[in-house]
């Protein structure tokens, strides 16, 4: 990346977890930047280590996992290096955070206008209570809540799944962050209510210039929503680049298995491509490419761990076989 | 259409929260305080031919596992009949009874919580087909190999427990659970939202490789109209507690009739889709506590007319095998 500094510049970022069984990778070697007002979608299944490269951004790594190695440069900064006191100031002020459950974020015994209005103060001790409710309000109204000034006054529990996790967003948005860490935040809810989620955050990337990393499992989210994509795999990215590209050119084959699995793209009553096997443990991964016991191109090459490149202008791929020819289906 | 295996006519249930004793002296003393009755399923009708395979769209709180619940005869109808192979499940004697019994299986969602975890495979897999007189009990650990293999799962597991099994696996143990009696009829409740991508198409393709070797019909109920359009024949989708569409697969997908059923399949977010500006439908599902008056979907349909308001919308037939219950319908 050239040019203005990204908003977020992740480098070679490392998180393991030092458990009595063993040491597990979560996140082993993810490198990839975030540029102003961009979204980008990090996709992956259970355990491909996307939740622990968003906690690792923002901190809350709890032991026994640990950061070992990399970088994390927002702004330029390096977050790694900043140490407790200094993320506290900009965490849910400069960077925040949605998780998938609003209830986790929320809490049930405070009113929404006190938690929002001890979020603001948090951050600047000198806002008036006035000042900062009415800040909480437009917050509300901003991701769609009707009445904002009565559901000020509510508990998380009167609200529904849909709107709790509007009061999540508003929350996140009180500080006008530069980035939001959004950890599938719309898995537990109904496909309408998903709909008008999606159509917040788009909104608010594309008024404010937010930027926004949404994590999630959901490859049709992702389309519709990010300007990048980023696919991971056993703790690494495996494959990333433009939305387009990845998704209508897959290079790397997980991305292409992963496509050629998902219904409603593949014709109507056909077998689905199935990626054999399942994901290998974390614990023991295997030495070199982690996909390697379920890739159709797998070789002696696969042993050694593949590193990072640019077969395609823009795309990044871990990857010794990379599909380069256009002309194949997906999912063989 | 060819016979119908299931017909179900007029069938409803309700929930009734009974008062506890404070809530009726309070009554008793005048306070305005009623039992509270949720219609869950409210006059479904509908036909199920035999060897096909029919999708049960809704959000959630629609009643969709209920009437799946129903159907399997895991829960009582409050009023209205399911006909089995011409007969009704009231009417039956008991060798009748028992025979249907078995021939509807059900297969649930939480691959986790429907499985013994103190019950070691081959008897979850082998209690039912020995109980029933399929295996004699000296061929059980022969007989659930068959099952097992069926299913893709390696026999050499059987003396596991579900634990020490993941997710995709223990949904094989579920399905392979309800194929040892020998079923017709599978009702799938949301029997892949629990699994991850590749896993889901791996279950996907089960069914329906199932289907052409057994000669199965289906009732494939889910929130994900991606998987439903993948799998299904005909499509019913249901909002608070009743049906609003019928139709073909195909017919659907290529002009839902019902304005719910075109928000519902606008909101799907597609792999093919990028970029997309996100239209939502307006408003929240309502309370199935206290449901709208009239059409339930009048307060979030962009065509809502008075009439709407006030009366329920039949479902009617408005093309050969499709039906819809909506008013605008007879505006022609």
């Amino acid at each position: 990346m050239t040019g203005t500094p990204a908003t977020l510049d992740v480098r070679d970022l490392k998180t393991h977890f030092f458990t009595k069984a063993g040491v597990a990778r979560a996140v082993d070697g993810v490198s990839f930047s975030v540029a102003k007002g961009e979204v980008v979608g990090l996709v992956g299944e259970s355990g491909s280590g996307k939740t622990v490269t968003g906690f690792s951004i923002i901190g809350l790594v709890d032991p026994p996992g640990r950061v070992v190695s990399g970088e994390v440069l927002f702004k330029g900064e390096n977050l790694l290096a900043l140490g407790n006191d200094g993320m506290r100031k900009l965490r849910g002020n400069r960077i925040a955070m949605i998780f998938q459950d609003p209830m986790m974020t929320l809490n049930p015994v405070l009113r929404v206008d006190t938690q929002m209005v001890e979020t603001i103060k948090a951050h600047d001790p000198g806002v008036s209570k006035r000042d900062a409710l009415l800040r909480a309000r437009d917050a509300l109204g901003q991701v769609g809540i009707p009445a904002p000034d009565e559901r000020l006054r509510s508990y998380p529990h009167q609200f529904s799944g849909g709107m709790r996790q509007r009061v999540a967003i508003a929350i996140a948005l009180l500080n006008k962050p530069d980035l939001i860490i959004a950890d599938e935040p719309t898995t537990a809810l109904d496909v309408t209510i998903q709909g008008q989620i999606l159509y917040e955050a788009q909104k608010l990337c594309r008024e404010t210039g937010t930027s926004m990393i949404w994590i999630t499992h959901d490859l049709a989210v992702v389309a519709g929503l990010a300007d990048k994509i980023c696919v991971m795999y056993g703790g690494r990215i495996v494959e990333q680049g433009a939305i387009s590209d990845v998704l209508d050119h897959p290079v790397h084959p997980y991305t292409r298995g992963l496509l050629g699995s998902v219904p409603g793209h593949n014709t109507r009553g056909q077998r689905l491509y199935q990626i054999p096997g399942m994901a290998p443990s974390l614990m023991n991964l295997p030495e070199g490419c982690a996909f390697q016991a379920r890739c159709p191109k797998a070789d002696t090459a696969c042993k050694t761990e593949p590193a990072i490149t640019e077969p395609v202008p823009g795309r990044a791929i871990r990857c010794f076989h990379p599909h380069l020819d256009r002309s194949e289906e997906v999912g063989t | 259409m060819s016979e119908a295996m299931l017909e179900i006519d007029d069938l409803s249930r309700n929930f009734t929260k009974k008062l506890d004793l404070a809530e009726r002296l309070a009554q008793k003393m005048g306070a305005n305080i009623r039992e509270e009755v949720v219609h869950a399923v409210d006059g479904v009708s509908l036909k199920i031919a035999k060897g096909g395979v029919v999708g049960l769209v809704g959000e959630s709180g629609c009643g969709k596992s209920t009437l799946g619940r129903m159907i399997a005869g895991i829960l009582p109808p409050s009023s209205g009949r399911i006909v089995y192979k011409g007969i009704s499940l009231t009417d039956m004697d008991i060798a009748e009874a028992k025979r249907a019994a078995l021939e509807i299986q059900m297969i649930f969602q939480d691959p986790f919580a429907s499985l013994n975890p103190r019950m070691r495979v081959v008897d979850i897999i082998g209690e039912a087909p020995v109980a029933h007189g399929f295996a004699k009990p000296s061929e059980i650990h022969e007989y659930v190999c068959d099952v097992m293999q069926r299913v893709g799962l390696d026999p050499e597991y059987r003396r596991r427990y579900p634990h020490q099994f993941s997710g995709g696996q223990r949904q094989r143990i579920g399905i392979a659970r309800a194929l040892a009696v020998k079923p017709e009829f599978l009702v799938c409740d949301e029997a892949i939202a629990a699994l991850d991508v590749s896993i889901q198409a791996q279950v996907i393709n089960l069914f329906m490789d199932l289907r052409e070797d057994l000669d199965l019909t289906y009732l494939f109920i889910s929130h994900d109209l991606s998987v439903v359009e993948h799998i299904s024949d005909r499509v019913v989708i249901m909002y608070l507690g009743r049906v609003v569409e019928i139709a073909s697969t195909d017919a659907l997908f290529e002009k839902p009739n019902h304005p719910y059923a075109q928000a519902l399949l606008n909101e799907v977010p597609r792999v093919d889709q990028r970029g997309r500006d996100y239209k939502p439908v307006e408003g929240e599902i309502p309370s199935p506590l206290d449901p709208p008056g009239g059409c339930h979907f009048h307060p979030r349909c962009p065509h809502a007319m008075d009439r709407c308001r006030a009366e329920r919308p039949v479902l009617r037939e408005i093309a050969p095998e499709r039906w819809s219950a909506c008013h605008l319908n007879d505006g022609t």
